[in-house]
């Protein structure tokens, strides 16, 4: 029963919604509250990058790049061009969306190693652009950004922004069951196993790795900007290579091609700092290790790990 | 002219030592197939220790020679401890491993040392010689020639000793080269222990031209990376020339069109180059298995 249950991708979206509506009620402060807040808009990117890396097999060093995107649409969107900042972040995802579109079909010819340079030099070049056009974004000192309004309410704060977030990626990991349970999820897992077989069965293979590409990159925008007026500030190093890493550390230490196991993944990669602001100086040391270590003993990631030892799965 | 020259030199002097960050990439990616995100680490730990040494009152020979076995035995724990263990896991586990490694070493060094940039004095005086118009540092000469030393020695031991052979045949084929009697484990260490002194003499050399600090690896490993991904992974011939080229593009970049963009510059070149030839300039085709 608990096997069948949790095989379903839809199980696992039931069970966030209960997490995201209870965790408030057990949290003892705002301060939580923040990082809980935090948490889901990290959570977010990785359920989008999970499907292109967990599902299609394409890994991606350069997501920050598209994170950046929509962080600083909405920076710029008010401040320079007048747009309110809720049309500012749809129109950020949508241009995320296409730039991914318009650079995914090149790069995702390229394969393994390949792929990951291009992908890298992708995100280092909008993280080059956001620093160096100081007169739209601020340089590298970044830029204020404007409080999200609507309907004539002022969002901040981390109560507001607690669920905002929480209800986003319940709906995103929504999407992604549906995306996991439609043929194109069978067509990416197809590709993950084997580019070639799938091409024979008739797979169209650029497709739906760009479909991956695209959806994945809306996810990272729409977070991006998320965090972005969650902070009120934003800076170059939002779409900086050690963002585009703790992107994809997140999604294989929660365990690739399951959502949950993202969702853990971003919660231990948030959470781990939190706690050792005590050893602030060995904090990198720490961290290191941890990725080290898990990767070592359970390196199909905490979560499958996990699932498999308490029997919940086949193998 | 002697704008151009001037552009050359500082380029051919950065692309050396990328050139051999790419080639320590290719060594263990050769000799493993993992891609080893720690090797500007070992840059770093060459820099820094021996100034730290240096500082401490070693006479500078000795203390490149601390820096250089430091790094040694911190690419051989780094196989043993992290890489070894780890047997069998995919391509993108041993990436964040290497990554998790390069942050540890990181962190490690900030609170060993301190988090200030450094330098060394040139090895051989820092008055400038005056070559077609352009200044030509002695330290670049050293840089240069020390780089191309490095690259003959590894060709020497690569293709004409007995250890070198038996690491070329574990990275052509790991089982066949244990047919034949091969300890691969220790090939495979021994590839991490040559990368790291590769890394660290490209530290001691290029310090006293560039300053070095705890978080200069990261860049290190990102531009070798690319260098050797332009060149096609696994060549070392391709790592070479990838690297020199990637140091001559930004050098020109900077000089001709903008210093904040010549690092986007390099990588527009690479993106173009693996669009038109998607196994690098010097990489050979691959046939999948399916």
């Amino acid at each position: 029963m608990m096997r069948r249950f949790f095989d379903s991708p839809y199980a696992v979206v039931l069970v966030l919604a209960i997490v995201v509506a209870v965790l408030p009620l057990l949290l003892p402060s705002l301060f939580y509250l923040r990082v809980a807040a935090l948490i889901c808009i990290f959570a977010l990117v990785v359920v989008g990058l999970n499907l292109l890396i967990g599902f299609a097999g394409q890994v991606s060093l350069g997501h920050a790049g598209f994170f950046g995107i929509g962080a600083y649409a909405v920076a710029i969107g008010p401040t320079h061009l007048g747009i309110p900042p809720w049309l500012a972040l749809i129109l950020g995802a949508i241009a995320a969306g296409v730039v991914a579109f318009l650079v995914g079909r090149p790069i995702l010819r390229l394969r393994g190693h390949y792929l990951a340079v291009a992908t890298l030099g992708m995100g280092l070049l909008f993280a080059m652009v956001f620093a160096n056009e100081s007169a739209w974004t601020g340089g590298p000192d970044g830029m204020p950004v404007p409080r999200l309004v609507l309907f004539g309410w002022r969002m901040s704060g981390p109560w507001t922004w607690y669920w905002i977030a929480g209800v986003t990626l319940v709906i995103g990991a929504w999407i992604a069951a549906n995306v996991i349970a439609s043929p194109t999820g069978r067509a990416l897992r197809a590709i993950h196993d084997s580019e070639t077989a799938a091409q024979v069965l008739g797979i169209d293979v650029a497709r739906y790795k760009l479909i991956a590409f695209v959806l994945s990159a809306v996810y990272a925008a729409v977070a991006g900007a998320y965090l972005a007026m969650f902070d009120g500030l934003v800076t170059p190093e939002a779409s900086g290579f050690l963002r585009s890493i703790e992107f994809v550390t997140m999604a294989v230490l929660g365990g690739l091609g399951s959502t949950l196991g993202g969702i853990v993944g971003a919660a231990l990669l948030v959470l781990l700092p939190q706690l050792l602001t005590v050893f602030h100086d060995y904090e990198h040391i720490a961290l290191g290790l941890v990725m080290i270590v898990v990767m070592i003993f359970v390196p199909a990631g905490i979560v499958p790990s996990l699932a498999n030892l308490l029997g919940w799965r086949k193998s | 002219m002697p704008e151009f020259l001037q552009f050359a030199f500082s380029g051919l002097t950065v692309g050396a030592i990328y050139a051999l960050v790419a080639l320590g990439f290719t060594l263990i990616y050769n000799a493993s197939g993992v891609i080893n995100f720690a090797q500007g680490e070992f840059v770093m730990l060459g820099g820094m220790v021996t100034v730290f040494a240096h500082a401490a009152g070693l006479p500078l020979p000795l203390a490149a020679l601390t820096a250089l076995v430091t790094a040694v035995v911190i690419g051989l724990a780094l196989y043993r401890f992290a890489i070894e263990p780890a047997r069998g896991a995919s391509a993108v586990s041993l990436i964040i491993i290497t990554i998790g490694a390069s942050i540890l070493l990181r962190g490690a060094t900030s609170i060993v040392f301190d988090k200030n940039f450094h330098s060394l004095p040139p090895y051989a005086g820092s008055a400038p010689w005056i070559v077609g118009g352009a200044a030509l540092l002695p330290q670049s000469l050293i840089v240069l020639g020390g780089a191309a030393a490095i690259v003959v020695a590894l060709w020497y031991f690569l293709t004409r000793t007995l250890t070198g052979k038996a690491l070329l045949a574990t990275a052509a084929n790991r089982l066949a080269a244990r047919l034949v009697g091969i300890n691969t484990n220790a090939v495979v260490g021994l590839s991490f222990a040559v990368s790291a002194a590769i890394g660290a003499l490209g530290g001691i050399l290029m310090t006293p031209i560039t300053f070095t600090s705890y978080d200069s690896g990261t860049l290190l490993a990102l531009k070798g990376f690319a260098a050797a991904m332009l060149g096609g992974m696994g060549n070392p011939l391709g790592a070479v020339v990838g690297g020199l080229v990637v140091g001559l593009l930004e050098a020109f970049s900077a000089g001709y069109i903008s210093s904040s963009y010549k690092d986007a510059v390099a990588f527009l070149v690479i993106l173009g180059v693996l669009f038109l030839m998607p196994q690098g300039l010097f990489g050979r085709g691959g046939v999948e298995r399916v």
